[in-house]
Parts: C-alpha cells; structure tokens; sequence
C-alpha cells in the first residue's frame, strides 16, 4: 500500500517507472507541475476517466484508451492536442507488471497522437476502493486557425459523414467483459483522430461545421445531442450505417442497436454539403478514415430530431434513450 | 289565438350535426304547427319554438324519440321563453361560438336511398361516386374546423350548381344541409393515373379499374378515410406481389365483397356478424374461413396464410359499390396502403410518392381528407362484438362517461396509439394512430391531437402518459408546454380503468391486465397481472412469475428466445439434456450465448408478460420462432387449440406462491409441457391443456383473491383478450364462481383503448 502515500515508494514509483517510459524533457523536472509556453490563439481543455474493465482487451487496453480518448476530445473541439496528464488510481495488490504494460502502451499511444504527458499523479487505493485500476487523463490544445466544430453549428442541407464502422468498441469490451465466446476477431477501433482532423481543419476549416466522437451512447445519442443543440433536424440512412458484419451478428444475437454502442476510434464530422466529398476523401486517406461515409443529412424538418429511412420504408426515429433499452413494442 | 301560445328555447346536444337533425325539426315543426327557428350552434342545435302547449310538447317528445337514425342526444335542456312574433319556422344559418358542446358525428356508409339513385339509369347522379345525403357520407374526415358547415370541410373547394343548391336549401330534402352535397356536374371527379401519375384517358375510370384489377394489376383506390390497396383476392399472384411489394409477409389482408351471399361462399356468417357487416360503420368483420374444398379456392391462399380467419367488409362508398358491381368478383383485397407500419397515406402527391415501388396504378379523386382514419375491425366474441381497431364509422363518437371530467389528454401507449380527450361526460378516443416508432406516425399522433382540440374545442388542463420514459407518447406529454398537469398512469392500471370506464363501474375490481408489454412500477415489464383495481390506484394482487428476456425486444419478435427463457427458468443447466426437437433446431452457440445473457444479465428484462409466454409456448410446440406481426405466434397457438376444442382436457399443474404479491408457477406449467411434447401429443391437444390451465389457474386464483378482498367484480382487459378461448373460457369459469364480469365493447382490449383508461385515471388521481 505504500505506493502513493507520499513517501518513498511513491517517488520510486514515479522516478523509476513513469519518467522513463513518458520521457520528455518538461515532465522529467520533476517539479509540482508543467511549465511551458503557449502561442497565441484559442485552447481547448479536456478531461475523462477511464474505468473500462476488463484493462486489457482486443485492440488496446485502458491506458492507450485514456490516452486516445483525450487526444480525440480535444480533436473534436478543433484543436490540436499537444500536452496531455495523467492521473491513475491502482488498488492494492496490482501487478506491478500489469502496470509497466499499460504505461508503455499509453507512452506509445502518445507518441503516436505527437502529444507529450507532461505531469501526472498515482494513488495506491486499499483493495476494493477501485477496481484494479483507473486512469485519469486531461488535455489542452491549440484550435485551429478559423476552425469552430461546437455541436450547435450544424446547418440544413449539411452532410452527416462517419469515420468508419460503428459499435466495434462497445461490443469488444462487453463481450469480453462477459467472457462470450465468439469466434470472430472483432476488436476496439480506439484510434488517435487527431490527425485527420488536423488535415480537415487544415484544408477546410470552414467547411467542418461540427466534430463530435459518438463515445458512449454511441452514433444515435451523439446525432440526438448535435440536433438538439443545432436546433435542426439529422436524416439518416439505415442502409448506408457502416457495421462489420461479425459486430452486426452479435448485435443482432444479444438484441442491441448498433447506433446505441459506443466508439472510440470514430467521428462524426457535419460537413457543408459542397465540400462533402473533398472533405469525405481527406477522410479516406487516413488509415483511421478508410470506411469513413455520408450516412445523411442535416434538415429543416423536425428540429431536435434524428431519424432514419429504415431499408423497409418508413421513418424510424432515433431517440435519445432515457436508459435501458427497455422494450416499446408489444 | 295568440293568447294560448307558449314559446321555448330548447338546446340539443349530442351527435346532433350533419345528421340530417335539423331537417327532421323542421317537419317536426310542420306536422305539429309550430313557428320559430333552429340554428347548428357550436352549443348544440339550439331551437325557438312557439305553438299550442300540447303540440309543443309533443314536438319535443317526438325530437327524442324519432331522432335521425345517425343521430345521438346527451343533453336536451328546455326553458320557456316569451312569445313572439315568428310567422313560420325556418333554419337558420350556423354561427360559430366559444364552447363547443356539440358532437361530431363519424363517417357513415353509403345509406339504401343513396345507393338505389346512384344504380338508377335515369337519376341525375347514376353512377357518381361522391353520392350522399344527410344520412350518409364523409364527416369526420373532412372537417377542419367547427360548426360542420361546407366551408370548414374539404367540399369548400366545391361550388354547388344550381340543382345541389336547392336541394341543400330544402328542408324537406333529403340532402338539407347535407354539407358533402354533391352531383356529376358540381363535385368531385375520380381519375384513372398509371404509377407515375400520368391520367390514363378513358370514359369509365371505375370500370377501367375493375378491369385493371381483374387481370391481376394492384390499384392504389383513394377512399375515405386514406388510400387502400387493392387487388383481385381470387389471384394468388397478385396477392402474393401485392404482399411482397408491400414487404407485408403474412399478416392477413382484408378483403371486401359485393354483398352477404358472396361472403357466405368462403367464410362463415351467424346472425351476429350480418349485423355488424351490414352496420352503418361498416367495419373489417373477423370471420372464420370456410373449409370445405370446393369453396376454398375462391380466396387466395396468400391473402390469410396459416389462419382460420378472414378479415371482411362490406362495400361502404359509392366507388367501392361501383367498382364491385360492374365486374363480378369474389372479393378484393382491401388492405390500407402504407408501407410497414407509416400511416396510410390520404393525399394524392403523397400516394403517388410512397406507393410508386407496390401500385400499378391509381385511381384519384380531388376532395380532400383532411383526417385519415383506418378501417376498424370487429370481432363478435361472447355475445358482443368487440374492437381490435376502433376508427372509421365509430370515430369521434364519444364513450359516455358516469362522471364529469375536466379537459384531459391522454397520450396513450407507444403501439396500437389512440389519444382520447374528455369534455364533461366524454370520452373522445382519437382513430387509430399506430406505432409511434415511426416519424411519420408521430406527426400523424400530433397532428390529431391539434386537429381533435380544435373541432372538439378543448385545451387540456391535464396531459395523462404512460410510465414507459421511451415511449414517444410519453416524450411528447412531458414536453407539453403550457399550464397543464402531468400524470402518469401505470399501463395495466390503464388497461384496467379503461374497461371499468367505459362499462361505468363504481367499486373496486379485481382486474385481469394481460397483455404483451408494458413497464411496471418496479422496472420491469409487467403483462400478467392480476390488480386490485379503482380508478385512482392499484395494488398487484399476483402476477404470472418473472422471466428474463434475453434480447430484450428481439425476444418479442423471436419467440424462441423466450422459449428457450423458459426451459432454461424450468430445467436450468439440466436444459442441454432435454430431448426436444425444438432446441435441436437451434445452433448450440446461439444457445449458450443466450443462456449467457440469462446468467449475466446483459439485455434481458424481467418481464412478467402472459403474450410473452403464450410467445414461448408456441416457439416450444413448433409453430413458429420468430413472428412476422405482433402477436402471430400466440394467434396461431390458440388456433391450434380452436381445431381440439371439442376434446375434454386436464390442466396442467399449476401453483403460485405464498407471499404478496403472489407469483403464478411457471415451472409446473413448462414441465408438463415438455412432457406431453415429448410424449408426442399433437400440438393441438397441448395448447388446449394450456388454455385450459390459464383458464383454471386464473380462475381459481380469482377465487381466492375474492373471498380474502370481498370484491365480487372482475374486470378483463389487455391484448391476450384478444383470445377468444381464454376469454371466453376465463369468463364462464368465473361467472361459475359468482364473479360479475366486466369486459371491453366500446374500446379495444389491446393498447388501442388505453388512452381511455390513462385519462379517467388520472381525473380519479387528482380527486383524491
Ligand atoms: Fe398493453
Ligand atoms: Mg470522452
Ligand atoms: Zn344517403
Ligand atoms: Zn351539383
């Protein structure tokens, strides 16, 4: 338990682990905090923890999702992520092991979004009061020149893209949280989307009008909140929803809605409909990017509301769930 | 003379317009010698009337008695008022006015008159389709606004010629104020389109129709409360296209025949069902097929596949006459046009839009439906007929209510939806709107909402939901903005008020809400519920025990996973040891993954629903493991019982438990079940035991609940009611052991009548 109190162990831990992996030179100070300069302009600052459990599944595990995920919060403002921290709560009896693992796949995840973690803190908590561990990780980053991505920009007649597949995230972990057995290589999309967005924002800062990562909730509440606070209506298409095939199955068998399930390595960008397609084939050229589609549109029709040309006919509203997927239909 | 004259101001409401109400006064007026006028205000029909005292009073009892066969009086209010001078008695234009008391009367079908001038060579109006007196005709449908005058209809676009006029004028004309009066040369035409719209040139459009028809095409036909799509119910082809086209894959299709003797050739016909075919709603009648082989070709097989029923009507519009009587069919197919589950389309742009991928072409008119309203449908069971869908001819007539209510709103449940509204004594159930998933049902829901506060004149003081938060009628109801209070009302609570209203029960019952879903107050789905019921508040006296639903609502449209839910609730891990061609048929990593889903709850709501576990049984006996409408697998398992019913059969076990509430057994139930299967039973003899295990159980269970309570009276509501075996089985057994029972007859059992229940109960929350 010694780890963390403020003594010794706590520095070791620190010192012996930590500064070596994340080695740069403002965090290898050492001092209470990061010191450095900033240019001119707008920042973005962000926050989230991360509490995923199991810590290690198909595709990543917590410490390079607390790493993306902030990287791509601070994306989605239309900023570019340069320092990022770290905070992490380990319950007693961890592996220490464990621990090297997932710092060195935070520093790889860093080192491939180009930011640096500048500061960061552990705690060691008595068994039970956290669950093997929680990584806490905040960020800031410089908006792009020309660039506003807020959720209330969407305008009607706007094209609604997607990076790529949904719900692979979402399914990977609770079916490995689960212990389901599958026979399929679904895995976590937790990806760095910085850099395509700085491509976006670079060529086309204007024409970007929204960026929001559909996390939890997924495609269906992330579109819900930029109708709503847009005050316009989102149409999509059913049939141009990108799903694997292998993430439709499971969905299918254990009854979710792939537009409910949450992505980590995914955007949704609200893009001015002439420049859709150059925006679209920026996308394309990222390797994050490749199944990126136009899956609707931004109407005049019905304010505050998303909904979906289903493949039958019809208009199926895609609601914001107060909860459970609890059935309507009787 | 003048000195023996009284007058009286007398105020008449009800269903007292487009009645031909005021045309009957006024001969009333003649015959009894009596001078003043009567006027259609949105107060009701107001009348002065001056004359002898006796011929004033006889007036007035005749008024109640001999009233116009459409008409329906709920207020006559009478006051004397000073004598003057009146020199005849005339009718006076409508005014409009604040409080709209009066009634709105629903569409009616074509009357005898009518029809007889319509078929006649020599009458002006041989042949037209828009025919229709004060005693027949649209009303609901093409109003838009109080008092029903021809400028607040879809007609106002439609200068009457001189001859129209006159008989409007007359008040001893049949068509006196007949608001959709119409003729060849002032009214609404039909027109003949291909699918894209283009108009196909021809002097008869309707037999051109009947023609397109007979050689197999599917027509878009613009009727009266929206489009229909029909096709020759002879032509398995076409119905099959016509099925497939509409990505419809087997629930049936209504058919609609020229006249009794044609329907008596392919389905059965008692005294009951002659009635209702012949009523002037002119609802889809359920009737049983005939099933002797040489009749049975006569209908396609395709249009009610794997039922012993067929949905009929009659012909209820000019055009409908028209069109069935100039080419001899046995019947079309009449089914409302819509894709899946939107609402059927009404106008003309919108048809031509949405029907282009499944009609060949379309057959037009231009007057205006500014409401679409559903067919309904009836079913006679246990002596009256009952409601599966309650909309044109019944809508907007009001349920009469025992007591006064403020002005509610009661947004209904997410499937099936009705709204209802209440002004004084009524009730007003809105037509069928659907399922609410669907924008364009929800803008159908909104849309009458306005449309019904407008022509009904009320603004809700209290907006009445369900509990489900995702329920798009409950989304709309908490969003209502303005200065109203929110209640909302458990869903088998609603079930059960809404049959205690309209039957005008006062005490407490012991209520039966059985059902497929609904959210209960502790969370999970409830369906299977037995209440102690008064209109403000319940308690759960017993309920059929809880099962997961792995999948939650897949597991409603996949009966299988509640099947093997059950197995697995009966068996536990003894399950993979159950010889059982049912679980053979499915994969076995499908089935761990289910049973994975049971142990760790991941998407499986408890539910305590008796459909889901009619559901259940009929995936376990092989009918079927996935169902293609609501409710498919439960209808086919009772008509398995239907073809046994004449066997005497043993219950199976049956127990509940102790505490309160009680939880009805389901294990017993199961296992017996497995066993018989295993056995070898034929499937129509376990769904027999079964009914007649629900039947003993919930009787005996009544038992008890009424001697420990003392409440002698039960009522029976929900959509399992729908099942004639368990409905009428449940209510002999129960009137054997002294029970009154109350069952629905003005509203549907299903979710279509909860909207009623949801507003009286929350009158009844807020008195207490
Ligand atoms: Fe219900
Ligand atoms: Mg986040
Ligand atoms: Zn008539
Ligand atoms: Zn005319």
């Amino acid at each position: 338990l010694d780890h963390g109190s403020g003594g010794k162990l706590s520095h070791k831990l620190i010192s012996e682990i930590l500064v070596p992996i994340f080695d740069n030179p403002i965090l290898s100070s050492m001092d209470d905090g990061a010191v450095f300069e900033i240019p001119k302009g707008k920042m973005a600052f962000s926050t989230d923890t991360y509490v995923v459990d199991p810590i290690f599944f198909p595709g990543g595990d917590i410490g390079e999702l607390a790493v993306n995920g902030t990287v791509n919060d601070i994306a989605m403002c239309g900023a570019s992520p340069v320092y990022l921290s770290a905070g992490l709560i380990i319950e007693e009896g961890f592996s220490i092991h464990d621990l090297e693992k997932i710092l060195k796949t935070m520093e790889k995840a860093a080192r491939k979004a180009k930011v640096y973690i500048v500061t960061g803190d552990t705690k060691v908590v008595p068994k039970g009061a956290a669950d093997k561990i929680f990584i806490n990780t905040s960020g800031i980053g410089m908006i792009y020149d020309k660039a506003d991505t807020a959720s209330s920009n969407a305008k009607p007649g706007d094209k609604i893209i997607i990076s790529g597949t949904m719900a692979d995230h979402g399914i990977t972990i609770l079916t490995q949280r689960e212990g389901m057995k599958f026979d399929t290589s679904i895995k976590s999309d937790t990806a760095p989307l910085n850099h395509v967005v700085k491509n976006m924002l670079t060529d086309y800062p204007q024409a970007v009008h929204v960026l929001r990562d559909p996390t939890r909730g997924g495609v269906g509440t992330a579109l819900n909140e930029i109708a709503e606070s847009s005050k316009a209506g989102i149409k999509i298409y059913e049939q141009r929803l990108p799903v694997k095939k292998e993430v439709a199955g499971i969905c299918e068998l254990l009854g979710f809605d792939p537009l409910y399930i949450a992505n980590e390595g995914k955007f949704i960008a609200v893009v001015s409909p002439d420049m859709a397609d150059q925006v679209l084939k920026l996308i394309h050229e990222d390797e994050y990017g490749r199944d990126a589609c136009i899956i609707g549109q931004v109407t005049d029709d019905h304010p505050g509301r998303v909904f979906m040309e289903t493949s039958i006919g019809g208009t199926r509203i895609v609601d914001m769930l107060t909860g459970e997927q609890l059935p309507r239909i009787c | 003379m003048t000195d023996k004259l009284i007058a009286k101001g007398l105020k008449i409401n009800g269903i007292v317009q487009g009645v031909g109400f005021r045309p009957f006064v006024f001969q009333l007026a003649k015959k009894y010698n009596i001078k003043g006028n009567a006027a259609n205000t949105s107060e009701g029909v107001l009348i002065h009337a001056q004359g002898l005292p006796e011929d004033i009073s006889a007036f007035c009892r005749d008024i109640e008695i001999k009233k116009p066969p459409l008409a329906h009086i709920t207020e006559f209010l009478s006051c004397p008022e000073p004598v003057v001078e009146y020199s005849r008695f005339s009718i006076i234009k409508s005014k409009a006015g604040k409080a709209a008391s009066t009634l709105i009367s629903p569409d009616v079908s074509i009357c005898r008159d009518c029809l007889r001038e319509m078929m006649d060579p020599l009458d002006p109006r041989f042949g037209y389709p828009f025919i229709n007196c004060t005693n027949c005709g649209p009303r609901y449908t093409i109003i838009d606004n109080i008092p029903y005058d021809r400028p607040n209809t879809s007609m106002k676009i439609f200068p009457m010629c001189k001859n129209c006029q006159a008989e409007y004028d007359n008040p001893e004309n049949r068509r006196f104020h007949a608001q959709p009066n119409a003729c060849p040369v002032c009214g609404p035409q039909v027109k003949l389109c291909d699918k894209h719209g283009n108009e196909i040139k021809t002097t008869d459009p309707v037999l051109k129709t009947a023609q397109l028809l007979k050689s197999g095409n599917i027509v878009a036909l613009k009727g009266l409360g929206g489009f229909h799509l029909a096709a020759d119910a002879q032509n398995q082809d076409a119905v099959s296209c016509l099925r497939q086209r509409k990505a419809r894959e087997e629930k049936p299709l209504a058919l609609m025949s020229y006249n009794l003797d044609i329907i008596k050739k392919y389905a059965q016909i008692d005294l009951e069902d002659e009635i209702l075919l012949n009523s002037i709603q002119c609802p889809i009648v359920i009737l049983k097929k005939r099933y002797d082989n040489k009749t049975n070709h006569l209908i396609a097989q395709a249009v009610s596949p794997k039922n012993n029923y067929f949905g009929v009507m009659l012909p209820y519009t000019p055009l409908h006459y028209l069109l069935l009587s100039c080419i001899p069919f046995t019947a079309l197919v009449m089914t409302s046009a819509n894709i899946s589950n939107i609402p059927i389309a009404i106008d003309n742009n919108q048809a031509f839009k949405n029907l282009a991928g499944i009609a060949d072409y379309f057959l037009i008119h231009n007057r205006d439906i500014y409401l679409r309203s559903d067919d309904s449908i009836v079913r006679n069971m246990a002596g009256s007929p009952r409601f599966l869908r309650r909309s044109r001819g019944y809508v907007p007539t009001p349920i009469f209510l025992k007591h006064k209510l403020p002005q509610i709103l009661a947004c209904g449940a997410g499937m099936k939806n009705t709204i209802c509204l209440t002004r004084e004594k009524n009730a007003f159930i809105s037509q069928h709107i659907g399922n609410m998933d669907n924008l364009e049902t929800f803008d159908f829901f909104k849309l009458t909402i306005e449309h019904l506060k407008r022509i009904l004149d009320i603004k809700p003081e209290i907006i009445a939901h369900d509990l489900h938060p995702d329920y798009m009628s409950t989304e709309y109801a908490l969003a209502y903005q303005g200065d109203v209070q929110k209640i909302g009302i458990q869903h088998h609570h609603a079930h059960i008020v809404s049959c205690m209203a309209e039957n005008h029960i006062q005490d407490p019952v012991i209520g039966l809400s059985f059902d497929g879903t609904g959210l209960g107050t502790d969370g999970h789905i409830w369906g299977g519920e037995i209440l102690i019921s008064e209109y403000h508040s319940f308690t759960r006296a017993a309920h059929f025990s809880y099962l997961p639903m792995p999948g939650s609502s897949a597991a409603i449209k996949e009966p299988w996973r509640m099947a093997v839910s059950c197995l697995y609730h009966a068996f536990g891990k003894k399950l993979w040891d159950i010889d059982l061609l049912f679980l053979k048929n499915i994969e076995k990593n499908k089935l761990k993954i289910l049973l994975d889903m049971i142990d760790k709850d991941i998407n499986s709501p408890q539910t305590s629903s008796l459909g889901r576990f009619f559901d259940s049984i009929a995936a376990l006996t092989g009918i079927r493991t996935h169902a293609s409408f609501e409710g498919q697998a439960a209808m086919e398992l009772e008509m398995e019982a239907e073809n046994n019913i004449s066997h005497l059969t043993m219950p199976y076990d049956y127990t509940w438990t102790s505490e309160q509430p009680r939880q009805i057994m389901l294990k017993p139930i199961i296992q017996g079940i497995v066993r018989d299967i295993q056995a070898g039973c034929p499937v129509s003899a376990i769904s027999s035991r079964f009914h007649m295990t629900l039947i003993c159980l919930v009787s005996d269970l009544c038992g008890i609940i009424g001697k420990e309570t003392g409440i002698k009276q039960i009522a029976l509501s929900g959509g399992v009611f729908q099942n004639a075996i368990l409905f009428k089985g449940l209510i002999s057994e129960l009137n054997r052991k002294g029970f009154k029972v109350f069952t629905h007859s003005l509203v549907p059992c299903s979710d279509g009548g909860i909207s009623l229940g949801q507003a009286v109960a929350a009158w009844a929350v807020l008195k207490n």
